[in-house]
């Protein structure tokens, strides 16, 4: 089923979706009846299927009982894995009056309706599922899934479900949905551009109408029926018309005198000029009768006009461009009071709270820690990729994350006075990118206006020496034809066109004048961590005298009762050759180290200093580039494994290639110890800049920016936000796409990081077709005009000149620009291996 | 020709009960997620085979 939702959907993330899923499928281990995940250890049953967890084996008797049973129809495996039952007192803080408010669309007494983002649900059988979920609860009414947003809008009884019963019910079924602080703060999605429908609606009646009556005066009616029906026709003509000059050309008209008003010339004034040239002459021609007009060129212009917008128009919902830190935060917190734990929501939170963080939560708001050693991953914060170990009574910023166990803090600040929080409320982030209007399009368009114009006084100029009847003709009809339909649509089309193409290769754009940019970037600054170095993923390797096979075996039993990132990566190296065993007197220091002993060894693996204050004489290879971590076995001191973080696949080649045609730069927020490392890769010119601070990367993109460079910075975490946003083009880098990613321009895959100088080489490519479009279209309009000027523009000349151009223009530009862009998927195929 | 006084009005009320109906299916929405419902007859197929079992 995964492989009918490839045909069904262009999206290229479900693509991604389904062919990870497979890729599961293929593992010749028996999984579990529910999701797949493949069996191991303690199995759970029910009707002779085996499940991997309690939570697997709740949602299929729950899904069967109720009569849903076919959702395994839909395809081998395709539920999603939930690991424990959720309890619904966890979402209890959901049913808060203030918050609730908040999170759903509508209420009344007797309905509310909700809408949930579910980032899980990633194929039919989800849809189906969760449309049926009425089934499983019957207070739930109605249920509606948009796919491509992946959002579930659910309408249930106010009186009989609560909103906490719903978002346990979809949790219970895998399909937790994603709340986050900036929920809680009335954020609403932006309306769909549901209007430019509505225009485009208007203006293609009234073209298809006028287009009807207007052929019959093309072949000349007149001879059969005398002009009676011919001054009718004109009159309906200016009836369809005149709506779609007023409600469809709106935007044109805003955006227009929004130009002049500033004194500028955007390619909104000859559009404006050329509405108003032709509504205004064809208006006078059907009052003094002397014809018909040009309304079926006036209508059709806008019908294409909107067609490119709409065109342009192109968003990706599931994507938001634009988060700030609010929406890293979770939506509520666990406090302590009184001795009771309670979940409150975030916006609840006071300083002198006691808060209890778990292994993975985010601290909140700057904070004391009470109890627990801590091991905090500030790579959010900073992009340093080490955890550093935290004491009781250390100061905790916000934005670490707690790996390992239950630590409890008590607040300092609020969450919107936290260190991580005034970074963002600087002027700098605060304010939104101003969308720039010194685009290609407009810059052409103010020569193009300047000679349309100064040809029309010509013409008027020229006529009124000779023939002064047809002075004023030909300067409204130079003004008609000139009016820059394929220029306007040069652009819309050629750049949407390419704007999908890159999102069929997972890199996303903000909106389609990003390409542009693109294409003007001349310096190209990475980040270390997550963006050229995949995390979780480096080398391992041991050092020392080799192990024996039964003591690896050991080794990966204990690391596996471990949460810290070096146990888990240990234990994930090893995970292929060895199965578990039983760990006897398991303990860890927190930070420090693991103990434990495995079938008669006792084992133990940490850091140096933990060792040596345990009396264990540590070898330390002298230059290791990451992180070590030492084993000793039975007393003896066996060797270490050393962590390196590894560059991404294609990384380095990446690099290579693009500092043919780029400055580079390297910012991480790590330290020193790969410099040398890195160096290779970036040449002698590369600007390496190691332990920087989230200010500092901005700071040092707004250096670059200085002598005039076009500066395109590609980050993954918070920390970067600040130099994403600095920068002209911001590449945000995410494993999975949907992930969170800070504020940017683009989201791109990180399996595309490899093919960046191929898509910027594309993005230049598709400038240089909207280049030639325009080329094209300056053609056309020297014909229009040199038949205007002489006085000679029929309106059956308008009407055939108008279309053909545009069509041509957009034909031109689609057709090239897609074929540019097959020329990259086959050069992104041999390295990145994303598309199907 | 005469008829034409009549079939062209005709016409047009025709075409404009058209776009008040295409009016009415973007403000209800139906321009806003257009993949899931092509994913939905699909479904229904299940759903109705399921019927016919019980």
């Amino acid at each position: 089923m995964p492989d009918l939702m490839t045909n069904t959907a262009d999206y290229a993330d479900t693509r991604l979706d389904a062919t990870l899923q497979s890729s599961e499928a293929d593992t010749p281990e028996i999984g579990c009846f529910h999701c797949g995940t493949p069996l191991r250890g303690s199995v759970f049953t029910s009707r002779d299927k085996s499940f991997c967890c309690g939570g697997c084996q709740a949602v299929f008797e729950l899904i069967t009982e109720n009569g849903l049973g076919d959702f395994y129809r839909f395809g081998n495996a395709a539920g999603v894995r939930t690991g424990s039952v959720p309890k619904v007192e966890e979402f209890g803080y959901l049913d808060d009056p203030e918050l609730r408010e908040r999170l759903v669309d509508f209420a009344d007494g007797r309905t509310t309706r909700a809408s949930f983002r579910a980032p899980s649900m990633h194929c039919i059988a989800c849809v189906w599922l969760l449309e049926n979920l009425f089934r499983l609860n019957p207070g739930i009414g109605y249920c509606r899934v948009n796919f491509p947003r992946k959002e579930v809008s659910i309408t249930f009884e106010t009186r009989k479900v609560r909103l906490s019963e719903v978002v346990a019910l979809l949790a219970s079924l895998g399909y937790a949905p994603q709340f986050d602080f900036s929920d809680s703060e009335g954020r609403r999605r932006t309306p769909v551009s549901r209007r430019l429908w509505l225009q485009l609606g208007v203006a293609g009646f009234a073209f298809g109408n006028i287009m009807l009556l207007s052929i019959s005066s093309y072949l000349g009616l007149d001879a059969f029926s005398g002009p009676g029906l011919r001054k009718l026709f004109g009159w309906i003509s200016l009836a369809l018309a005149l709506p779609a000059v007023a409600y469809s050309g709106a935007g044109y008209w805003q955006a227009a005198w929004l130009a002049l008003r500033k004194r500028i010339v955007t390619i909104d004034v000859p559009i404006a000029v050329g509405i108003a040239a032709l509504a205004a002459w064809s208006i006078g021609e059907v009052f003094t009768g002397r014809g018909p007009g040009y309304f079926d060129s006036l209508a059709g212009l806008l019908f294409f006009l909107l067609c490119g917008k709409l065109f342009q128009q192109k968003t990706f919902d599931r994507l938001a461009f634009d988060r700030d830190y609010k929406s890293f935060f979770p939506l509520s917190i666990l406090r302590r009071k009184e001795g009771r734990e309670e979940r409150i929501s975030l916006s609840q939170l006071r300083a002198g709270d006691r808060l209890v963080i778990r292994n993975g939560e985010l601290i909140p708001s700057d904070a004391r820690l009470i109890s627990g050693p801590a091991t905090m991953d500030y790579s959010f914060v900073t992009g340093e990729s080490e955890p550093v170990e935290k004491i009781a009574g250390d100061h905790l910023y916000a934005g670490g994350r707690q790996i390992g166990g239950a630590i409890e803090v008590e607040t300092v600040k609020e969450v919107s006075q936290s260190y991580l929080t005034s970074l963002w409320n600087q002027d700098l982030l605060s304010k939104d990118k101003k969308p720039s209007l010194e685009t290609l399009t407009n810059r052409y368009s103010r020569r193009f206006t300047i000679i349309v114009l100064a040809v029309a006084a010509g013409a008027a100029l020229y006529w009124s020496l000779h023939d002064s009847n047809r002075a004023l003709p030909s300067f409204v009809s130079v003004l008609i034809v000139a009016c820059p339909c394929a220029l306007a649509l040069a652009a819309p089309f050629t750049l949407g066109t390419a704007q999908r193409i890159l999102a069929r290769r997972n890199v996303f754009l903000k909106n389609a004048s990003v390409i542009e940019a693109l294409a003007r970037t001349d310096t190209v600054v990475f980040d270390k961590t997550g963006t050229l170095t995949a995390s979780g993923a480096g080398s391992i390797v041991f050092c020392g005298k080799p192990l024996r096979e039964e003591e690896e075996g050991c080794i990966f039993s204990l690391a596996q009762h471990s949460t810290h990132p070096h146990a888990v990566r240990v234990a994930k190296s090893l995970e292929r050759k060895h199965a578990p065993q039983p760990v006897q007197s398991f303990s860890e220091t927190a930070g420090c180290g693991i103990e434990g002993i495995v079938a008669g060894h006792e084992v133990c693996i940490g850091s140096a200093a933990w060792l040596e204050s345990r009396n264990v004489a540590v070898q330390s290879p002298a230059t290791a580039p990451g992180s070590i971590v030492h084993v000793v076995i039975n007393g003896n001191y066996r060797g270490c494994y050393t962590l390196s973080s590894a560059l991404r696949p294609g990384a380095d080649e990446a690099i290579r290639k693009l500092s043919k045609d780029y400055e580079l730069a390297l910012l991480s927020g790590d330290n020193e110890k790969e410099r040398g490392r890195f160096r290779e890769f970036f040449g002698n010119f590369g600007l390496l800049h190691f332990n920087q601070s989230p200010m500092n990367k901005l700071n040092f993109i707004r250096q670059l920016q200085a002598p005039g460079r076009t500066v395109l910075m590609a980050g993954d975490g918070l920390n970067d936000a600040g130099a994403l946003k600095q920068s002209d083009v911001g590449v945000a880098v995410v494993e999975s796409i949907g992930a969170f990613s800070p504020a940017s321009d683009v989201i791109m895959s990180a399996d595309m990081v490899p093919q960046l100088h191929e898509v910027l080489r594309f993005a230049k490519a598709s400038v240089r077709v909207v280049q030639l479009s325009f080329v094209i279209s300056a053609i056309y309009n020297l014909i229009g005009i040199s038949i205007a000027a002489r006085g000679l523009l029929s309106p059956v000349v308008c009407a055939i000149l108008m279309p053909l151009s545009s069509v041509t223009v957009v034909v031109f530009a689609c057709g090239l620009t897609t074929r540019l862009g097959s020329r990259i998927h086959r050069a992104a195929m041999p390295g990145g291996g994303a598309g199907p | 020709m005469i008829v034409l006084f009549l079939l062209i009005p005709l016409s047009i009320v025709i075409a404009a009960t058209f776009l008040v109906g295409f009016m009415w299916a973007v403000r209800s929405g139906q321009y806003e997620d257009t993949s899931t419902p092509s994913l939905r007859p699909l479904m229904d197929d299940k759903l109705n085979n399921e019927k016919e079992n019980k």
